[in-house]
């Protein structure tokens, strides 16, 4: 009997070493798998056991996390509402995150690499886990005007300090307050959430860094630039005038917004069609600098690069492999061209810069609980697209824009402001993408800006970049310039 | 060795008159005074249990509940002990401990989870639960104290299989049977309910230990040699086929599948334990499965069972009704609790559904992570491991046969319900020995508890008994 009662000995003891193996391959190996799953609620509550670390603007929190008696022991608020939605983002039970709560989530839930320490050291003290702050690099006067400026229009700004790459004004509309999102009923959170993803211009979409238009017109810094830099023109060269160019290849034309020629004479220079802003010379251009030198300059500015600022920024897109017809419509921001507000407002900033681009971010500072920083805000090059003689001659050509040619509603007095505007097309009928992108002061730029307004600004195709976008930067460049 | 003498004593045997008495007083019970030092500890781990969970889920300690919880069970194993004192001087030291150890465990978990819940008073399951201990160690301690040789259960072999079979058909009865979450293996009568089959796996072991040790010898001698093996002839398959039959009717009528497997388990362990046939666990093994296998075909319930299992994470299964939803929960629960745990009172194991009884385990495994499993293992492990060594060293065969058939029920009713939730087996309804919330478990594994602390004791006493 006694060598059967080690048999059964030997298979209890590997029955319980396969419950040992199979916990240890449940609460070890496949831990992280089971935690990411959508339905385990169990990592949402956990999420919401964290003290979440707070985001700032000016050292005045925008989200900030409150103690509240229900199980979820936090309660996520946005002090200012829909002003810094664009900004923050929201952070939901069951819906996700987006934005800054979404990109910096492992900071502000304590849980990044950096916090390891601080982590465990919670752990074994019991203390509650608390998150990191993000100090952000928005100047909240800027955002404000920002925001008041673009009042109901459906479309964005975004204002960067050149010199540093730091976003002063990040704003979007129509935008949608994120305490609405935060509530703890997950059924109201997701019919909350549901409205606002299938309201009409698309609320939940930070439109200065998700959202693609055709740039129109503010493409013509590249193709300039391009034409100065890679191809060895100046902006005395000159390009047949024409009141109306048929495209090679097609039986499509173009023609200048005013439907006329640009400026008088036989032949016009790049500087008069920058300034006024003509399609045709700007095409003609195009087709003799070729996709090569257009696409190169573009890819140097940050045309199809990746970006995060920290959130992921979309990709803008000047396309290759182009025939002649294409390339003259790519020259002036039509075609298939499609540019976000922020690479718009990067043209400035390198020009603005001096032909340096600097990474744009929004993180100025992160902070553990107990004060110390985690990390510091360093002003990063992106790349260098310009040339600092490029830079300056553009510049000299943006300010002339503003102050006699197409883009004269951005002005300010005392001060000179460099600028362009675009005015694009979307299809046959469809209203107009008006834009504006420029930066002040010209001779010491303290800030780059660009606008775009959806939608036609509300006036189908009757509308310009120079009538409705240009005023609203006007006002963000004031808002800077005044502080 | 001067204990067994004062147990002799105690026993009643005769002893040399002269200083008798002084004998009595001298012998020192190291063994007990052994237990009562495990005891005292594991009372103080039992309420300090109770007391984190307090911090953990309510933030503040509430001495009630940690009187009624904590010391109510200590009160009661250390009136077990003391009866032990005077009626199983050499029983084991261990097996008491561990019992209360991971009753207790079992309560402040139970406790955790009425928290959850908002069960106070009456409602709560762990005020229950503590209230079924006492019955439980009470009828432990009756049984500790009527039967003083396990031998007597012997004369009952008869007896004990007509209980089985009485307590087994109880839930079929109209009137007092009744139906919860699919299976019917529950009597009510008043208020109470009562799942008789836990007890019947005791009477099961004492009908099983005693027919096997009285009929062993035709089950193993005579029979064909197969392969190497030699398997029984075809009259004395009886038994083997009855218990079978016994099996399936359970998964068909009672729906119950953990239950069979157990029952089935235990029968073909003990079987090969008394002959030391192989082909028996051959003959046991292959039987069930093909039993398994055409259930699964044939009951919805069972082809859901293994469907849960294998494609757990399905969304259609896990949606499904009686799908994989409380099994997937369960596993989230495990790995929420990952290496240490989120401590006692401070993760989500009420998420899971059925959290107190059928899941304690993984809700153990949440909030003292897999350092607490591992703990658990080894406590149920070393109780097993008491229970083998009586039968090691046990002297009547009847005696070392009850000992591995109590012990292995508990070690496969461990293994059935833990292997469920961790995805080892199909998940079937089984509680977890000592941990789980219910009473029938309770009185039945307190019961398995004394007649090991009795067969442990009686085993002690041989040697001299022999001599």
């Amino acid at each position: 009997m006694t060598r059967e009662l080690k048999r059964v000995t030997v298979v209890v003891i590997l029955m319980f070493a396969t419950l040992l193996v199979s916990t240890t391959i449940i609460q070890f190996f496949q831990a992280g798998n089971l935690a990411d799953d959508a339905r385990n609620a169990r990592t949402i509550y956990a999420s919401y056991d964290t003290e979440r670390g707070p985001i700032l603007v000016d050292g005045q929190p925008i989200a900030v996390s409150v103690p509240t008696t229900d199980e979820f022991k936090y309660q996520r608020t946005y002090p200012q509402g829909a002003l810094y939605s664009a900004v923050t983002g929201y952070y939901t039970l069951g819906q996700g995150s987006s934005q800054l709560e979404q990109a910096m989530n492992d900071y502000l839930s304590g849980t990044s690499n950096s916090q390891f320490l601080d982590y465990l050291n919670r752990l074994v003290t019991g203390q509650n886990p608390q998150g990191a702050s993000i100090e952000t690099t928005i100047d909240p006067v800027v955002q404000q005007a920002a925001y008041d400026a673009l009042g109901d229009q459906q479309g964005a700004v975004i204002a960067i300090e050149p010199s540093t790459g730091k976003i002063l004004a990040m704003v979007s509309k129509p935008d949608y307050d994120p305490n609405a999102l935060a509530v703890h009923d997950s059924q109201q959170v997701l019919d909350t959430y549901e409205t606002l993803l299938g309201a009409d211009g698309d609320p939940l979409i930070n439109k200065t860094i998700n959202d693609l238009n055709p740039p129109g017109s503010t493409f013509k810094i590249v193709t300039t630039a391009a034409a100065l830099q890679n191809a060895g023109l100046g902006i005395d060269h000159t390009e047949p005038n024409l009141a109306r160019l048929p495209l090679p290849g097609s039986d499509s034309t173009v023609s200048n917004s005013g439907g006329g020629t640009c400026g008088g004479g036989d032949t016009t220079t790049i500087q008069t069609a920058f300034v006024l802003s003509c399609n045709i010379p700007m095409a003609e251009l195009g087709m003799e600098i070729g996709e090569g030198a257009l696409g190169d300059m573009a890819k140097a500015f940050g045309f199809g690069t990746d970006l995060s600022v920290p959130m992921d920024v979309s990709q803008s897109v000047y396309p290759r492999g182009l025939d002649d017809a294409q390339v003259a419509l790519s020259a002036f921001g039509q075609g298939s061209d499609v540019a976000t507000p922020i690479q718009i407002a990067m043209l400035s900033a390198a020009v603005a810069n001096g032909g340096k681009l600097m990474t744009p971010t929004l993180v100025d500072e992160i902070r553990a609980p107990d004060l110390s920083v985690l990390q510091s805000f360093e002003a990063k090059e992106f790349s260098t697209p310009l040339t600092s003689v490029t830079a300056s001659t553009l510049s000299q050509l943006m300010v002339e824009a503003v102050e006699s040619g197409a883009a004269t509603n951005a002005r300010i007095d005392g001060v000179s402001v460099a600028g362009k505007t675009g005015t694009a097309e979307n299809g046959e009928g469809d209203p107009y993408t008006l834009w504006f992108t420029g930066f002040a002061p010209a001779d010491n730029p303290r800030v780059a800006v660009a606008v775009v307004v959806e939608n036609g600004g509300g006036l189908g195709q009757s509308g310009s970049g120079n009538q409705v976008a240009a005023p609203i930067a006007q006002r963000v460049l004031e808002a800077v310039l005044s502080k | 060795m001067s204990g067994n003498a004062a147990a002799i004593a105690e026993a009643g045997a005769p002893a040399p008159t002269p200083g008798r008495g002084i004998r009595r007083i001298r012998v020192p019970q190291k063994l007990r005074n052994l237990e009562l030092f495990l005891l005292v500890i594991v009372c103080a781990v039992n309420a300090f249990a109770v007391v984190l969970v307090q911090f953990g889920a309510l933030g503040a300690a509430d001495i009630g509940t940690i009187i009624t919880l904590g010391a109510g069970l200590s009160v009661l194993v250390i009136g077990m002990h003391i009866a032990l004192r005077f009626v199983a001087t050499n029983a084991d030291p261990f097996i008491l401990p561990i019992a209360a150890l991971l009753n207790g465990i079992g309560i402040a978990m139970i406790y955790r989870i009425d928290i959850a819940e908002n069960l106070t008073g009456w409602e709560s399951t762990a005020v229950r639960q503590v209230v079924w201990t006492g019955l439980a160690v009470a009828i432990a301690i009756i049984v500790i104290l009527v039967i003083r040789n396990h031998r007597v259960l012997q004369r009952y072999t008869y007896v004990a299989m007509l209980v089985a079979a009485i307590l087994l058909l109880l839930p079929m009865l109209p009137g007092i049977g009744q139906e919860i979450y699919g299976a019917r293996v529950w009597i009510h009568i008043g208020a109470f309910s009562f799942q008789p089959g836990e007890v019947a796996k005791i009477a099961l072991a004492v009908f099983f230990a005693g027919y096997l040790v009285s009929r062993r010898d035709s089950l193993s001698m005579v029979g064909r040699t197969v392969l190497g093996m030699r398997f029984p002839r075809a009259r004395d398959l009886g038994p083997i086929l009855v218990l079978w039959a016994l099996s399936m009717s359970i998964i068909i009528f009672q729906r119950d599948l953990g239950t069979a497997l157990l029952y089935f388990g235990l029968f073909v362990v003990m079987i090969y334990v008394a002959t030391g046939r192989a082909s028996w666990v051959v003959l046991g093994v292959g039987l069930f499965l093909a039993g398994a296998v055409i259930a699964g075909q044939v009951l919805v319930y069972v082809n859901d069972r293994f469907t849960n299992w294998l494609d757990a994470f399905n969304p259609d299964i896990y949606n499904a009704d009686g799908g994989s939803y409380q099994l997937v929960q369960g596993l989230f629960g495990l790995a929420n609790g990952g290496l240490i745990g989120t401590g006692l009172g401070q993760g989500r194991p009420d998420i899971t559904p059925l959290a107190q009884s059928d899941y304690i385990i993984a809700s153990i495994g949440e909030e003292l992570g897999l350092a607490g499993m591992f703990a658990i293992l080894a406590l149920y492990l070393l109780f097993i491991a008491r229970g083998f060594r009586i039968s090691f060293a046990g002297q009547d065969d009847f005696g070392r046969l009850l000992g591995v058939g109590l012990s292995f029920t508990v070690a496969l009713q461990c293994f059935i319900v833990i292997g469920g939730v961790t995805r080892v087996i199909p998940l079937t309804g089984l509680t977890t020995p000592f941990l789980a919330a219910g009473g029938s478990s309770l009185v039945a594994n307190w019961i398995i508890v004394a007649l090991l602390l009795r067969l442990s004791d009686t085993v002690r006493n041989q040697p001299r008994l022999v001599i």
